[in-house]
């Protein structure tokens, strides 16, 4: 079965947080970048797949020359080959537009199984496997936490909301989209760091009007405000007004 | 593939790997003075401990420079390397001066992690670092050396397979340098022990799994020394560059560990309506502190690459162990401090990194023997004892 993995590269979970000047996306520039967590998931339940099923996991990345950092990481845990479409435009691009840098190159390869992390840690839209899905005229299903492959077809478990879950079967080729936490990561041992570079990674320049489709505005940090007010007063006086002010003011009770 | 690029997916993959261990892990450990069993094994099945290995014996081939990163994330975590670092430096001995037959048939269990070679018998009660005048003894008879004596400060022997044992086969009366008559056994210590072998745990400040070992006409095969007989202690000098080299990458992972620790406490902990590391008291010691540990590690750095490129590094070793234990055992203190009251309680773990810590004064190598070692061969200077 030959799988394609799309990883993302994102701002480390734990590093600070800058606006950029224009406020339009993070001050990056200094920042640590890490795989997409949900990504991660993905690429371990692709590396499941071929154990159990055989084949191949080629890992697909778009964006800046950066991005090899998690190409290699993939590979080192244990993924065959990459494709990576590289351009410094791809930096924070959309996910409609990664969809379309990823898809002519993904097209050729003519995958069985495309899986892809269910979102991004930093923008968070959802729409990377979905929009990737249409562009290859492939079915697609989100929030997946089970794939089981069978002949020519994939029976896949979704999660819903309230605790309800959904089998869905479908038929192959397929793209999925993945739920973190649905496997146990393994280790990039230090041989698949060793192995990892002699792997081919296929550099592919993104299509030429290649152009985002999506702006973002304006980005903000929310602003802790806090307002203390002092009710003052006999204890059964003040409480009376704290009472009224919850009720009215704050409306919680 | 750059070699930054290397040492980054090196750092990433082992700090991803130590983050499955937490500080409970640890201070767990520690409360039950236990080995970290699971810690060692899932390092060791990773490959991380075969760093040294070369490729066609099992391991990867990767220089001291990449061997210490793996040390130094692992006590960056909050880990203590000290339970497992020898496995990956004492088989050194054995792939330098071991027979052909000797690291063909050792050195691939070892990178897979079958056999577990991490202890080394040189220290003795009553010679200390003293070597030459250690008193253990080999006698030859016929196929056997027949051991008696006793090794003190020996660690992870109950957890090893396999120990290195230095000892005299020729009095040292005998030797026209003292520095002669002294050989090197490998002692497959699941035979050893209760056959000639008694090992006492050394109950310490630490949980370090160290022992005191006594023989009683241990019958060692002569097939089982390595390298030739008398030769011993120059073999011994041959592996102190990569281990102070190693060590001291371990004390700039605590060092980074502790600074991490203090800068967090000092601007969460708000004492008169302000973050302690506001304090110039407060701020400024971490920040001496981690100047400190980061040109520790520039030392550090310098040494691994003249190792690794073959080059003379006994000075630059020397001075990285020395500066970069220095520069952990400050940033131990200055946590300690900023920490307050808390840092005495165990659930913060500063305590027990304190005191993982303090040990890099001590050992491997007395801080003392160091500066001893740069007077006299570095400087020039008389030998001073």
């Amino acid at each position: 079965m030959k799988i394609a993995v799309c990883v993302k590269q994102v701002v480390t979970r734990d590093w600070p947080l800058r606006i950029n000047d224009s406020h339009t996306w993070v001050d990056d520039r200094d920042a640590s970048f890490e795989m997409n967590e949900p990504d991660a998931y993905a690429l371990e339940e692709a590396l499941r797949l071929k154990e159990q099923h055989g084949g191949e996991v080629v890992v697909c990345s778009a964006g800046p020359p950066r991005v090899n950092q998690v190409i290699r990481e993939a590979l080192a845990r244990g993924a065959d080959r990459a494709i990576h479409v590289e351009a410094e435009s791809l930096a924070s691009a959309d996910g409609a537009m990664v969809a379309e840098a990823l898809a002519a190159p993904m097209e050729e390869e003519q995958f069985d199984l495309v899986l892809t992390g269910l979102q991004s840690d930093d923008q968070g839209f959802a729409q990377t496997g979905v929009v990737l899905a249409e562009f290859l005229s492939i079915p697609h299903a989100t929030i997946i936490m089970e794939v089981q492959v069978g002949a020519g077809r994939v029976r896949v478990k979704r999660e819903l909301e309230g605790g309800w879950f959904q089998w869905v079967s479908m038929s192959t080729p397929a793209l999925l989209t993945i739920q973190s936490g649905i496997n146990q990561l393994r280790y990039a041992t230090l041989k698949g760091i060793m192995a990892a570079k002699k792997k081919e990674v296929r550099l592919v320049e993104p299509p030429a009007e290649l152009a985002r489709r999506q702006e973002i505005l304006m980005l903000s940090v929310p602003e802790r405000t806090k307002e203390i007010r002092l009710f003052d007063g006999a204890p059964a006086e003040a409480a009376g007004k704290l009472v009224q002010a919850l009720k009215d003011d704050a409306r919680v009770i | 593939m750059a070699i930054n690029e290397l040492h980054n997916d090196l750092r990433t993959a082992v700090r991803e790997l130590c983050a499955r261990f937490p500080d409970s892990y640890w201070r767990e450990l520690d409360a039950r003075e236990a080995y970290p069993e699971e810690f060692v094994k899932t390092l060791t099945n990773a490959g991380y401990l075969a760093a040294l290995i070369p490729e066609e014996l099992g391991g990867s081939g990767l220089g001291v420079a990449e061997a210490s990163i793996v040390l130094e994330e692992v006590n960056r975590s909050g880990g203590n390397s000290a339970a497992c670092h020898a496995q990956m430096y004492t088989m050194g001995t054995l792939l330098r001066h071991g027979s052909e037959e000797q690291r063909r048939h050792y050195l691939p269990k070892i990178a897979s992690g079958d056999l577990r070679l991490q202890a080394f018998g040189v220290t003795e009660p009553t010679t200390g670092t003293d070597t030459t005048q250690m008193k253990t003894m080999a006698v030859r008879r016929g196929n056997h050396y027949v051991v008696n004596g006793q090794k003190v400060w020996i660690s992870r022997v109950e957890h090893s397979d396999l120990m290195l044992l230095v000892v005299r086969t020729t009095p040292v009366e005998e030797v026209q340098k003292k520095t002669e008559g002294l050989s090197i056994l490998l002692v497959d210590l699941r035979d050893a022990i209760g056959n000639g072998m008694t090992v006492n745990p050394i109950r310490a400040m630490i949980n370090h799994a160290t022992t005191e070992v006594f023989f009683d006409n241990l019958e060692v095969p002569v097939e089982n020394r390595v390298g030739e007989e008398g030769k011993g202690f120059r073999y011994l000098l041959d592996g102190l560059n990569a281990e102070r080299i190693l060590i001291a990458a371990e004390c700039v992972g605590d060092g980074r560990w502790f600074i991490e620790r203090a800068c967090r406490y000092a601007k969460d902990r708000v004492v008169f309506g302000r973050p302690i590391g506001q304090n110039q008291g407060i701020q400024f010691p971490i920040a001496r502190a981690h100047v400190n540990v980061e040109a520790a590690d520039l030392m550090r750095v310098r040494a691994a690459d003249l190792f690794d490129d073959g080059q003379p590094c006994g000075a630059e070793a020397n001075m990285a162990k020395l500066l970069a234990a220095d520069a952990s055992w400050e940033a131990a203190n200055v946590t300690m401090q900023t920490y307050g009251g808390f840092g005495f309680a165990e659930e913060f773990d500063v305590e027990r990194k304190f005191r993982e810590t303090r040990l890099y004064q001590t050992a491997p190598i007395s801080t003392n023997l160091i500066l001893a070692f740069i007077g006299q061969h570095v400087l020039g200077l008389p030998r001073s004892f």
